[in-house]
């Protein structure tokens, strides 16, 4: 494993029981994600896309196998290190944005560095710069339902942010915006990525996948195809 | 999370929905606020009591020689009752002797009372207390003289037929005008007044300035007591420090004047301010053993209530859990914000409580005669207790969403 290695699976199994049954969701997955690379994990429903998404955030760990995220081996981890490594080493972006409702778009992005410990000052700080980034450093103190669902997204992408973690994590990003909006996410994810942030992002939308420079397919568990995007024409904003 | 951050975050839940929040902490506000104003109406008694009730019906750093306690406490047995009659009366002859001996530094007056009417010029003031006693009463009772003055020890020796007169009695029978000089008529006899005493105010509703002063000489004498007898020898010690060998010296002199065996009970009683007070001694400690009960009746009740708020708002809060999970929030973040949520809530409660109970009492004190005083202590208690409570309550609530998993909590709409 070379230093570049960020994602690490091997023979990745989660097994589920849902009443009498035995459900294998994954099925040996191997894979490995470098530093600063764009992949898209796709796969049709049922194909273990969101259990391959818990796992790779760590809100989840495998029945069998090993999986180190950032030289961490995270598939023997207990409660408490998953929940330091989720704070620490993974930004995450949701398709319902998940922001909470009652706070302003400063105190949600300050959030994560609350349970990292950061002092006051530094955590107002580092969220107004979050927030730049995204362009929302005139939305700052506005609550999510005065903001667009662009905005709220973009929230969610400064608050994954932060804590400048090892990779963005994205599930089904547009999932709940047009497609004009989608695509000024999707630049906001390249732009981050131009950056040299690390961005993984779970969707079944061909069309978003194709913002990304690797498509890793998955179907019935198991990885079917893993290739690289031709470069797109209209390239990534800066 | 440090405590400060949590606490933020409770107040600002507990603002988002004020109206529940208010319900839900209603049970400690009612605790507390019982704590708060018992405690003060006890309190308040107590300080009425010692201060007023002793000192003025007994006197500071007094106490008296009796034939029987003047104030009866709880109930008397019937066998009781008969032992205190039989007993000897306290005589002049007593009274001499335990003055005459007496080695700690003291001041005495015999006194002798009884109720009688006061007239002049037709005028009459039924039910006024007659005291025929020595000069030192005026020194023991601490009474000022608001208009001429209280007699003398010689005027005692000379048999004088004069009088000093409560600030009520002079009122109703003068009316404005000047008593001095003037001669009244107790129970038919007559005694020129000398002096009226300052007014002394109410206790428990009852006028203490309705009383008439002569000596025990006077002819009001007969009045109170067939010759030779009086009701009471009163001492007082001339520093609190001497009381006690006081009280023990006069029982010493009167067991070996009445020749009492040392296997014989006194036969004359020694009342002190503290016996005068046992009685609401025993009430105050009532009070205050039925009053846990109350408040921690209210207190588990509004811990119930508390508790199934934080349960409720925990389901409410599934998906906050959630995403509060999945951006690094450990168990014991999300137990911490919980605790602490439920705490301050209880801690709102309590604090109203405290101004309920504060209010509660001045209302008390304002409309009856009950004094009431606020305890520094029922204050830092009710806070406690509040904090406690909620803690308490909020311990089941905080383990259930400490213990979301974050997959299923973020799923949840």
């Amino acid at each position: 494993m070379t230093d570049d290695v960020i994602i690490k699976l091997a023979g990745i199994t989660r097994e589920y029981t849902m009443g009498t049954e035995q459900v294998r969701a994954l099925r040996g997955i191997d894979l490995e994600i470098r530093r600063n690379e764009y992949v898209a994990i796709m796969g049709p429903s049922g194909s273990g896309k969101s259990t391959m998404m818990n796992l790779l955030g760590c809100l989840d760990t495998p029945t069998g196998g090993r999986y180190w995220l950032n030289g961490h081996e995270a598939s023997q981890m207990k409660d408490d290190d998953l929940a330091r490594v989720r704070n620490k080493e993974i930004g995450f972006v949701f398709q319902t944005f998940n922001l909470l409702p009652r706070a302003s778009a400063l105190a949600n992005v300050e959030l994560p560095l609350v349970y990292a410990g950061a002092s006051g000052r530094d955590r107002r700080r580092r969220a107004e710069q979050a927030l730049q980034r995204v362009g929302l450093g005139d939305r700052m103190h506005h609550k999510p339902n005065e903001l667009s669902g662009g905005q709220r997204q973009r929230v969610a992408i400064a608050r994954a942010l932060v804590n400048n973690p090892s990779i963005l994590l994205a599930d089904e990003p547009t999932g709940n915006l047009d497609s004009t909006t989608s695509e000024e996410i999707m630049r906001v994810f390249g732009a981050l990525h131009s950056q040299g942030q690390t961005v993984v992002i779970v969707t079944h939308e061909p069309d978003i996948a194709a913002h990304a420079h690797r498509v890793v397919m998955l179907r019935d568990g198991r990885v079917d195809s893993d290739r690289i995007n031709p470069p797109r024409a209209t390239g990534v904003a800066a | 999370m440090p405590l400060l951050e949590a606490v933020r975050l409770a107040l600002s839940s507990i603002r988002a929905q004020k109206l529940k929040s208010f319900f839900s902490l209603v049970g400690v506000l009612i605790g507390v606020t019982f704590l708060i104003a018992v405690v003060s109406i006890v309190q308040g008694m107590n300080v009425y009591m010692t201060d007023k009730f002793a000192g003025a019906l007994i006197g500071v750093n007094t106490f008296q020689l009796r034939q029987t306690p003047n104030f009866t406490m709880g109930n008397t047995t019937e066998a009781q009752w008969r032992e205190w009659q039989r007993r000897p009366r306290i005589t002049i002859e007593d009274a001499a002797y335990v003055e005459s001996h007496m080695k700690t530094p003291v001041i005495f007056a015999r006194s002798g009372y009884d109720r009688r009417g006061v007239a002049w010029q037709g005028k009459l003031a039924k039910d006024i207390t007659l005291n025929t006693v020595d000069a030192e009463f005026f020194q023991i009772k601490h009474w000022n003289i608001a208009e001429g003055r209280a007699f003398t020890p010689q005027e005692v020796n000379a048999n004088a037929e004069v009088a000093v007169l409560g600030w009520e009695l002079a009122q109703r029978l003068f009316n404005g005008r000047d008593p001095l000089g003037q001669t009244i008529s107790i129970g038919g006899l007559p005694h020129r007044v000398i002096g009226v005493v300052e007014k002394q105010g109410n206790l428990f509703g009852i006028s203490m300035d309705k009383f008439v002063v002569t000596p025990i000489t006077s002819p009001a004498r007969r009045l109170t007591n067939r010759p030779h007898v009086i009701d009471d020898l009163q001492i007082q010690a001339t520093n609190p420090a001497l009381m006690r060998a006081a009280i023990e010296e006069v029982g010493e002199l009167m067991r070996v004047r009445r020749g009492l065996k040392p296997s014989q009970p006194d036969n004359f009683q020694i009342q002190t301010a503290e016996g005068a007070l046992s009685a609401w001694d025993k009430i105050s400690r009532i009070l205050f053993l039925a009053l846990p009960g109350l408040v921690g009746i209210s207190l588990v009740v509004g811990g119930i209530v508390i508790m199934n708020i934080m349960l409720m708002s925990v389901v409410e809060r599934t998906r906050e859990i959630g995403i509060r999970k999945a951006l690094g929030a450990k168990r014991s973040d999300i137990m911490a914000q919980f605790v602490v949520e439920s705490a301050t809530l209880s801690l709102t409660g309590a604090a109203m409580g405290i101004v309920a109970g504060i209010l509660l009492a001045f209302v008390i004190r304002a409309v009856t005669p009950l004094p009431a005083a606020v305890a520094p202590w029922s204050i830092g208690l009710g806070v406690g207790l509040g904090i406690l409570v909620g803690m308490v309550a909020g311990v089941y609530p905080a383990r259930q969403a400490s213990r979301m998993d974050p997959i299923i909590a973020l799923g949840h709409e």
